[in-house]
């Protein structure tokens, strides 16, 4: 398959007062042309300072430090500012969580697709623009999209601003689109219409799209292949078939274990203990103090990367003689 | 039917309307009323767990506020324990009303702002104590040790203060500071929303062995519905302040009878990619709570809607074994 996106041993860092934030500690991520790939972790995990990283846009006191993040042939960590300034919301879009602070309140919804469709791109007529953003605004389903287009964000619900958010990131046709916590904010049912919605722009465009998360059942709906990330580090990636009937890798097979199902009553078995503090993490695999399965090597030494076959990447020093269970 | 020797709360049409105002500084008029909860029964058993599931804005947790006097009701009768619960606030004697509060205990969503900082862990799970006065103040020690135990923290983490905790271990010392009491209900609203996936595992298994040690019964308000599945032994679904749905959770959730239930229960995403997604996708958003639909409030979104349903509101019908559901045309889904 073609790679798209091949971000390696990332190492994003946070120099705060209290210390290093070792946020990401080496992610790799690997998403295909076309696919849509689903980084899943718990808060803490570094899945969205992974996508920040991506797009250059980590805040202070944050720093890529190492690694190296490839997207369509070019490195994205050795361009120039200006000219990353042309992938970002270009090649590469961002919807994020919370619609309400990533929509200006300030301008109207037109004004902020209109900028977002001119920004490298002065050519365009406003009028031009304007009809541009009116039909983007119908693709994302807003009904009536010429007196919404004057509107401004407040006096839209959460889950139409997350459709403009939306509509906004698709307005320079991305080859790649990061959707962190999409619809994490908004309600089962609203939820429902905009994984529907993404789906289907996902068809349309042909995007390819990495959906950030931490719902499982998002996951298996949405996605062809997963990266389970832990404390900053990748655990485990594979296609989600795999990922959900064969984990390779403890922490998965617990979060499985973990999950309220709708459609069966079951006990339920957590995971003991806490997430881990990244200023000063476990030693060895960062896991080791909530993993069943731990051994002495476990609190020693950090677990390679290992292929299990077929491109399933697992970082667990016994994931061979283990058989763990899926759903 | 519902034992009634075995009912410990008892909801009887309970109505709690916001009146809103039109701007202005000089003149306010009133403009309309939120019907946050509107005519609403339900009954909680002994040990029991009734889950209140709906989407924001659906008045769950108002209910909630009204249950416990914390809003005052527009109209309706709450009791607990055979006791009336508005008429002792209003005018019973002080140990009345103490002796209510300390049985109907609350448990908030976000465990940040629910703890007091300037307050060690001891200091919250005392003060309970203090109030009530149901421990000799020589056993308080020994009762806040017990009560961290019994939440599954250590005894040195008494003299710590809730920023030293993370989300999960202060969701046990909220649990802890209601259990302080011996409560015979607890009232959860959202106790796990704000939690990782890995951390809410273990306070829902949490709350589940403390109802099976101490027998105490739970309102669980959630908007997740796949936790409300492993908690709950009845649920009530409601939308724009109404109950809809009305049940054992297993006739919910595998029999839904109201077009909305089945919709919000296939709207769940289901963690195997083996299931087949056979979603129902609701156009629209949840309407005004000002001015609600006529008749069925449902039927703007409904996607079997008829005419009827526009003019004549439905009942809430019993289907058979307590399953209420409030649709004319239930019996297409049964």
């Amino acid at each position: 398959m073609d790679a798209l996106l091949n971000i390696e041993d990332l190492r994003t860092y946070f120099f705060t007062e209290a210390g290093v934030v070792k946020a990401v500690d080496g992610i790799s991520v690997t998403v295909d042309r076309g696919e849509i790939h689903g980084l899943v972790g718990e808060s803490g995990s570094g899945k969205s300072v992974t996508a920040l990283s991506t797009m250059r846009i980590v805040p202070r006191p944050g720093k890529i430090i190492g690694g190296k993040i490839i997207f369509d042939g070019t490195d994205l960590l050795s361009l120039k500012e200006n000219e990353m300034r042309k992938i970002r919301g270009g090649k590469i879009a961002m919807v994020f969580q919370d619609p309400m602070s990533s929509l200006d309140p300030l301008y109207t919804i037109g004004n902020q697709l209109v900028e977002a469709i001119r920004v490298n791109n002065k050519e365009k007529s406003k009028q031009q623009a304007k009809d541009e953003a009116i039909g983007l605004l119908e693709a994302v389903g807003i009904p009536e999209p010429a007196r919404r287009f004057d509107q401004y964000p407040h006096e839209l619900s959460g889950g139409m601003k997350q459709r403009i958010a939306i509509a906004r990131a698709l307005s320079r046709m991305p080859t790649l689109l990061f959707a962190d916590e999409p619809t994490t904010n908004l309600d089962v049912t609203i939820q429902a219409q905009v994984l529907d919605l993404m789906k289907d722009l996902k068809q349309k465009f042909n995007m390819t799209m990495v959906l950030i998360t931490h719902d499982m059942g998002i996951i298996a709906e949405m996605t062809q292949t997963v990266t389970v990330v832990y404390a900053g580090q990748l655990f485990e990636h594979a296609d989600t078939r795999s990922i959900f009937l064969n984990p390779k890798h403890p922490y998965t097979e617990a979060l499985l274990k973990a999950l309220p199902r709708l459609d069966m009553r079951r006990t339920l078995v957590s995971v003991p203990g806490n997430i881990p503090n990244l200023i000063n993490p476990p030693s060895g695999c960062r896991f080791h103090p909530r993993c069943p399965y731990a051994i002495e090597i476990c609190k020693e030494k950090v677990p390679q990367v290992e292929d299990a076959g077929n491109g399933h990447l697992v970082a667990c020093h016994r994931w061979k003689e283990l058989s763990l269970v899926g759903v | 039917m519902i034992n009634l020797q075995n009912t410990l709360l008892e909801v009887r049409d309970l109505v709690k309307y916001f009146d809103v105002y039109s701007k202005g500084i000089l003149r306010k008029k009133l403009v309309g009323k939120v019907h946050a909860v509107d005519h609403i029964n339900f009954t909680v058993g002994k040990a029991e767990t009734l889950a209140l599931v709906g989407e924001s804005g659906c008045g769950k947790t108002t209910t909630a506020k009204v249950l416990l006097d914390l809003e005052e009701p527009t109209s309706g009768k709450v009791f607990f324990d055979g006791v009336d619960v508005y008429e002792t606030f209003r005018s019973g004697k002080s140990e009345e009303k103490l002796r209510l509060r300390r049985n109907m205990q609350l448990v908030f969503q976000n465990p940040y702002v629910s703890l007091d900082p300037r307050m060690t862990i001891y200091d919250i799970l005392s003060e309970p104590l203090i109030i009530h006065r149901h421990v000799e103040k020589s056993k308080w020690k020994d009762k806040v040790y017990e009560l961290l135990e019994m939440v599954g923290l250590e005894q040195y983490h008494a003299e710590r203060y809730p920023h030293e905790f993370s989300g999960g271990q202060r969701q046990r010392v909220a649990i802890a500071r209601a259990m302080a009491v011996d409560p015979q209900m607890i009232i959860c609203d959202e106790p796990v929303s704000s939690l990782d996936v890995s951390i809410r595992a273990q306070i829902l298994n949490l709350l589940l062995d403390l109802q099976k040690s101490k027998g105490v019964s739970y309102i669980y308000i959630s908007h997740d519905l796949s936790s409300v599945r492993q908690l709950s032994h009845r649920v009530a679904v409601m939308y724009l302040g109404e109950i809809v749905e009305y049940g054992s959770s297993d006739e919910v959730f595998t029999k839904p009878l109201h077009p909305y239930t089945q919709a919000l229960i296939s709207a769940i995403p289901i963690p195997d990619p083996r299931t087949k997604v056979n979603r129902i996708i609701l156009p629209g958003e949840v309407p005004s709570p000002i001015n609600p639909p006529s008749a069925c409030r449902f039927h703007p979104r409904c996607p079997y809607v008829q005419d009827i349903c526009k003019t004549v509101k439905p009942p809430l019908e019993d289907t058979g074994n307590g399953h209420m559901v409030s649709c004319h045309f239930w019996q297409k889904f049964a």
